[in-house]
């Protein structure tokens, strides 16, 4: 606009850069600066320096905690990413009727309240919930177990959960990416001979690049994030078995009264989501280039 | 594309075995929502137990959390809204000093999680007495959505035309009626996507409201649907039904606006 006076797009910009800044980049700040205190959230504090940030690998719980985030990993992104790029690549190849219907229905995980997922998943859990009247019903009844409740099984039991959230959406997004590859691609590959896997590997996967790269930080930050799952379904139990770097922010912070520590560990989570980000979108800008 | 007939039944079984999969939770907390409740004797509606929503919602208190959750949803999705079109307008159509910085700020802010953020807040806003008020719960995740909204809202004016925005000031147009008149009301598409995510992501919310609002004056309805299950860890029927009411409100907008759920979610998380 020609005649714009100077000061105006900061107008414009007001609210939201005080609103932003005050709720989200101060605390954002004071998280830093309370995670070199040492503070039980009503006394005096003491300043410690780095000592909460050494806590990260010497406290044998915050190790566990990380290493079961590595562990919903897996779960929450692998797992996914390997069912979706199957599905969406045998969707993608046959012309199936009622894919709008299907994308809705595999989608909705995604729109529930977590607490709503962790009341449904808890009692397809429960001693006599469904899954061990399944397991009973077709004669495998030595494989029913307390499934939240068994130092095993819970983690992955918890994992299984995410599976369940993440898979719908990156199915969704692959095939929206893969309804980009110029069709002709594909007839040019099987004029040439090559068959579904060939032609998965030499074009449907490369063309996708960059949308795995979206899924992968999309699951990957909300397994790092996980919070209402464990909180809900095991309170990070049996023992410490699954609690993870989210729930031992809150525990600390308000319940154990730690809360440098709780402050640490919630500054190192947005270390690794930063840079998980960054190195994710390097990976989808190389492809353009 | 030549498919043969028994790929595509292939096909059609995967379709189906993973709906399937991503619908059976969902038909299990319902079917233990109409199921009878533990030691009750009524025979209900052809075996069908609505009555438990009834229980649920007068046990669990949900009419003063639905509320709460409704008053919080408006609260947070009018002000992220109408602040995330002003200043997605300025980064959008101007020109101005700092504006590089400025919105890689606003970028940032959409990869801090929650959790980075509560610790100080909640303490802070103790200090000055604000923590168990609408605005605790409120603010926070006003300030996380205008995070998205600025750089969502900017798309969207990228893409306008300049030309439209040319013409509308040759004819004496204030930058505000440009935006107010014009460009919002032709960009009600993104403006809906925004509204839609950011109701959802509020509705949804559980550390905010749970830290900011220890004494439950501020409770939202998942959180209070945590609390229920707490005290009817047996009473799977109940806890069902009150799993259905806190999730149905979302799940309805999502069934009329699901286009714009899917296009937010998926468009939103890639980057420039």
């Amino acid at each position: 606009m020609r005649h714009q006076r100077r000061y105006l797009p900061y107008l414009y910009l007001t609210p939201a850069l005080l609103l932003f800044g005050t709720f989200l980049l101060y605390p954002l700040v004071r998280s830093a600066q309370f995670s070199l205190f040492s503070w039980d959230g009503l006394g005096a504090s003491e300043f410690v320096g780095f000592d909460n940030y050494v806590e990260l690998f010497t406290d044998e719980v915050l190790r566990a905690a990380f290493g079961h985030a590595l562990v919903l990993i897996l779960f929450f992104s692998v797992l996914p990413l390997g069912l979706g790029l199957v599905i969406a690549a045998i969707l993608n190849r046959g012309q199936v009727r009622g894919l709008g219907l299907f994308r809705t229905v595999v989608f909705l995980p995604q729109v529930l309240a977590m607490v709503v997922v962790a009341v449904a998943w808890r009692q397809i859990y429960a001693p006599n919930g469904t899954l061990n009247t399944a397991l009973r019903a077709v004669g495998l009844d030595e494989l029913t177990r307390t499934w939240l409740g068994d130092y095993t099984w819970t983690l992955p039991a918890v994992g299984m959960v995410g599976t369940w959230v993440q898979t719908g959406l990156v199915t969704v997004l692959l095939l929206a990416g893969m309804g980009r590859v110029p069709r002709d691609l594909f007839e040019a590959a099987r004029l040439d001979g090559a068959g579904a896997v060939r032609e998965f590997f030499a074009i449907t996967l490369p063309s996708v690049r960059g949308e795995i790269a979206v899924a992968l930080t999309l699951t990957i930050v909300a397994a790092l994030k996980t919070f209402d799952l464990v909180y809900v379904t095991t309170g990070g139990g049996p023992g410490n078995s699954t609690t993870v770097p989210a729930y031992e922010v809150f525990q600390r912070a308000f319940r154990e009264g730690a809360v440098g520590s709780a402050a640490a560990i919630a500054i190192a989570l947005t270390a690794i989501i930063f840079v998980l980000n960054v190195i994710v979108n390097r990976i989808a800008e190389g492809r353009e280039e | 594309m030549s498919t043969s007939a028994a790929e595509r039944a292939v096909n059609y079984v995967i379709l189906i075995v993973f709906a399937a999969f991503a619908l059976a939770p969902i038909v299990t907390v319902l079917a233990a929502a109409l199921s009878p409740q533990s030691g009750a004797e009524s025979a209900g509606l052809a075996g069908l137990h609505p009555g438990n929503f009834v229980d649920a919602w007068s046990e669990g208190e949900f009419s003063r959390y639905l509320r709460t959750s409704v008053l919080v949803a408006v609260t947070v999705v009018s002000v992220a809204v109408i602040a995330s079109i002003l200043s997605g307008f300025a980064f959008g159509t101007m020109r101005f000093g700092g504006s590089r910085v400025l919105f890689y700020l606003f970028l940032l802010g959409i990869m801090v999680p929650a959790e980075a953020i509560v610790v100080p807040l909640f303490y802070d806003l103790r200090e000055v007495g604000l923590t168990n008020t609408l605005w605790a719960v409120a603010l926070p995740q006003i300030a996380q959505s205008i995070a998205f909204g600025t750089y969502w809202m900017r798309a969207y004016f990228r893409t306008s035309p300049p030309s439209l925005i040319e013409a509308a000031t040759l004819d004496g147009a204030s930058p505000r009626r440009v935006l107010w008149s014009i460009l919002v009301p032709i960009g009600r598409p993104a403006v809906m996507t925004l509204t839609v995510l950011a109701f959802m992501w509020t509705w949804n919310e559980f550390l905010i409201p749970l830290v900011m609002s220890p004494n439950g004056d501020f409770r939202t309805a998942p959180l209070a649907l945590a609390i229920f299950k707490g005290q009817h860890v047996q009473a799977t029927a109940l806890l069902a039904a009150a799993a259905v009411l806190v999730a149905l409100p979302v799940v309805i907008v999502y069934l009329f606006a699901q286009r714009h759920f899917i296009r937010g979610m998926l468009e939103g998380a890639v980057r420039e």
